[in-house]
């Protein structure tokens, strides 16, 4: 699909997504809707589709190792391994949680990203090529750090950690209310990663709706978060109380918090909702990654094709002695006379 | 399923972390902030809508005023003059004397804690 097709598909998509909530809401008065309602299918749809989606991958079976050529096996003892060898080629349990980690931690496999680069005259080399590792974990890490804050409005007492948390990322001091800073990484990081989809050619070619919607929902998503904080802003003990009635299950509106909340609690939705049916769901699925999550050890254990059907089988040794007699009739050699 | 259960324990695990905040207020009923209102006093300095969602702007604007252009007094929307003091005006006897019963209310219930009374100190209260 065109770049400009895909990205005027999901632009609209997004601003869709704002519309809704602001006539729902500021035309239509509906706060009990998308304050309660919207927001409560969106998590059950979240969950339910989460394990839909994990009980599904699970049922796939898995029946070979797949060795990523990332080190050396391990093989003959005269064979040098290093410890790289061991966290990328594991052939034990150990090694194989050590490599999950720093997947899943370090995103390490896009750390090994490498580019093809012209040299000088004919040669060529592969250069490592770091950006994209940096703008996704820069984005990931800020992420979750708002993820994690957002928890002062789901919990009453707020517990220690997301205090420090809040303490360490408006550690600046500066503006009031305080600047949180990792909001603001988040923004430049998602911008980044989608600047990189338009101008880097090769990606915008392999890059579909599917790929700029979100980014676009959560640029959206940390806009009117940033806008409601520090410009607009809501009634925020009004607030807690519509978030803590959600998750004490006994939800209440209360009257005049500001429309700019709806929209940005709206997208929110719109993302845990969109989740389990897209891309996303990465968050769920790299822990099943079969050239990660599987121990290299297809030479020390025999590892059986699960869907193989017993195949039943007629040895030489019952062939002769079923044709034995007319075998030698036809002057055919036996083994056994 | 294969690998069944190592998967379905990562997704408990999983699901279970996600879910954390369902499961720490299981059963726990919706509190609400209750700042004590000043007896007398019916205006604050702003009106209470305004300061509900900006009064962390208000004493920042009333900061700058004392400590940047040196002007230590405030004329409010309803024509009144006051003094620009954190502690004298805004925590005055008549208004919220108590910082316990008004600021802390919905600073605690919400899980913040202004950095302000680093420096700053109620009345009475020893440093
Ligand atoms: C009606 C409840 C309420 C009362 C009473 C109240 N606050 Fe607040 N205050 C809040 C809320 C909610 C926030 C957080 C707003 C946010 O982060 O968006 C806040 C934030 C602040 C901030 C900014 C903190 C930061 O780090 O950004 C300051 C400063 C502040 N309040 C000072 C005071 C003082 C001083 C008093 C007492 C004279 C007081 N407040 C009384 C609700 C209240
Ligand atoms: C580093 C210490 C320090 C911190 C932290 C601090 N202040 Fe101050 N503040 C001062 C000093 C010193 C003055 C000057 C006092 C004077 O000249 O009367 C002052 C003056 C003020 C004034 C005007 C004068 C008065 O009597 O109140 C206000 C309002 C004020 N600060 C509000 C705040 C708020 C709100 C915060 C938190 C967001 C804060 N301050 C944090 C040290 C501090
Ligand atoms: C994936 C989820 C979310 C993202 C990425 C996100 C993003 C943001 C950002 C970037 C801010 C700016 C200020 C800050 O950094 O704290 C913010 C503020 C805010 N968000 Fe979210 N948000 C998310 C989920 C939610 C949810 C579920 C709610 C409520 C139901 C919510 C309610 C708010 C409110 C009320 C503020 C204003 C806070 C203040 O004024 O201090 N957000 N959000």
């Amino acid at each position: 699909m065109n770049v400009i097709v895909s990205l005027t598909i999901s632009s609209i998509a997004v601003v869709v997504l704002v519309l809704i909530p602001l006539i729902g809401v500021w035309g239509l008065h509906l706060h009990y809707l998308f304050g309660v309602v919207i927001p409560y299918l969106a998590a059950a749809t979240f969950f339910v589709g989460i394990v839909y989606r994990v009980v599904d991958w699970a049922k796939s079976p898995v029946p070979f190792r797949i060795p990523s050529t990332c080190g050396q096996q391990k093989t003959m003892p005269w064979v040098k391994r290093t410890y790289v060898d061991y966290l990328d080629n594991p052939d034990s349990t150990l090694g194989t949680v050590l490599r999950m980690v720093l997947e899943i931690l370090c995103f390490r496999s896009l750390f090994r990203n490498t580019k093809l680069q012209f040299g000088s005259g004919e040669k060529i080399k592969y250069a490592s090529a770091k950006w994209l590792w940096l703008g996704a974990i820069v984005f990931h890490y800020a992420f979750l750090t708002v993820l994690i804050r957002h928890l002062w409005l789901f919990t009453e007492p707020v517990p220690f950690f997301v205090q420090l948390l809040n303490k360490l990322d408006g550690f600046l001091q500066i503006f009031v209310p305080t600047i949180y800073l990792s909001g603001f990484v988040l923004g430049a990081a998602v911008t980044y990663l989608l600047l990189r989809r338009l101008f880097i050619p090769q990606v915008r070619y392999v890059s579909l709706p599917a790929d700029y919607f979100p980014l676009l929902l959560i640029i959206g998503m940390a806009f009117t978060g940033i806008l409601m904080r520090y410009l607009l802003k809501v009634d925020m003990i009004k607030v807690k109380e519509l978030t803590l009635g959600l998750v004490r299950f006994s939800p209440r509106v209360p009257d005049g918090i500001g429309v700019i909340f709806y929209i940005h609690l709206f997208l929110v939705s719109s993302l845990f909702a969109y989740f389990p049916f897209s891309k996303l769901v990465h968050m769920a699925g790299v822990f099943l990654s079969p050239t990660r999550n599987l121990s290299n050890n297809s030479r020390a254990v025999r590892h059986i094709n699960p869907w193989n059907y017993p195949v039943k089988v007629h040895t030489y040794q019952a062939y002769e002695d079923e044709f034995r007699e007319k075998m030698k009739a036809a002057g055919l050699p036996v083994e056994k006379e | 399923m294969y690998d069944g259960g190592k998967i379905i324990t990562g997704l408990i695990i999983g699901i279970g972390l996600i879910a954390f905040p369902i499961w720490l207020n299981a059963g726990k009923a919706v509190k609400k902030a209750d700042p004590k209102l000043p007896a007398k006093e019916k205006q604050c300095v702003e009106p209470t809508q305004y300061m509900l969602t900006n009064h962390m702007e208000v004493l920042d604007l009333w900061r700058d005023s004392v400590v940047r252009l040196g002007d230590r007094y405030f004329i409010s929307f309803d024509g009144k003059k006051y003094r620009v003091s954190l502690q004298n005006t805004c925590m005055s006897a008549e208004c919220h004397p108590k910082k316990k019963e008004f600021c802390d209310e919905c600073h605690d219930y919400m899980g913040i804690e202004p950095y302000c009374w680093d420096c700053h100190i109620e009345k009475g209260e020893k440093k």
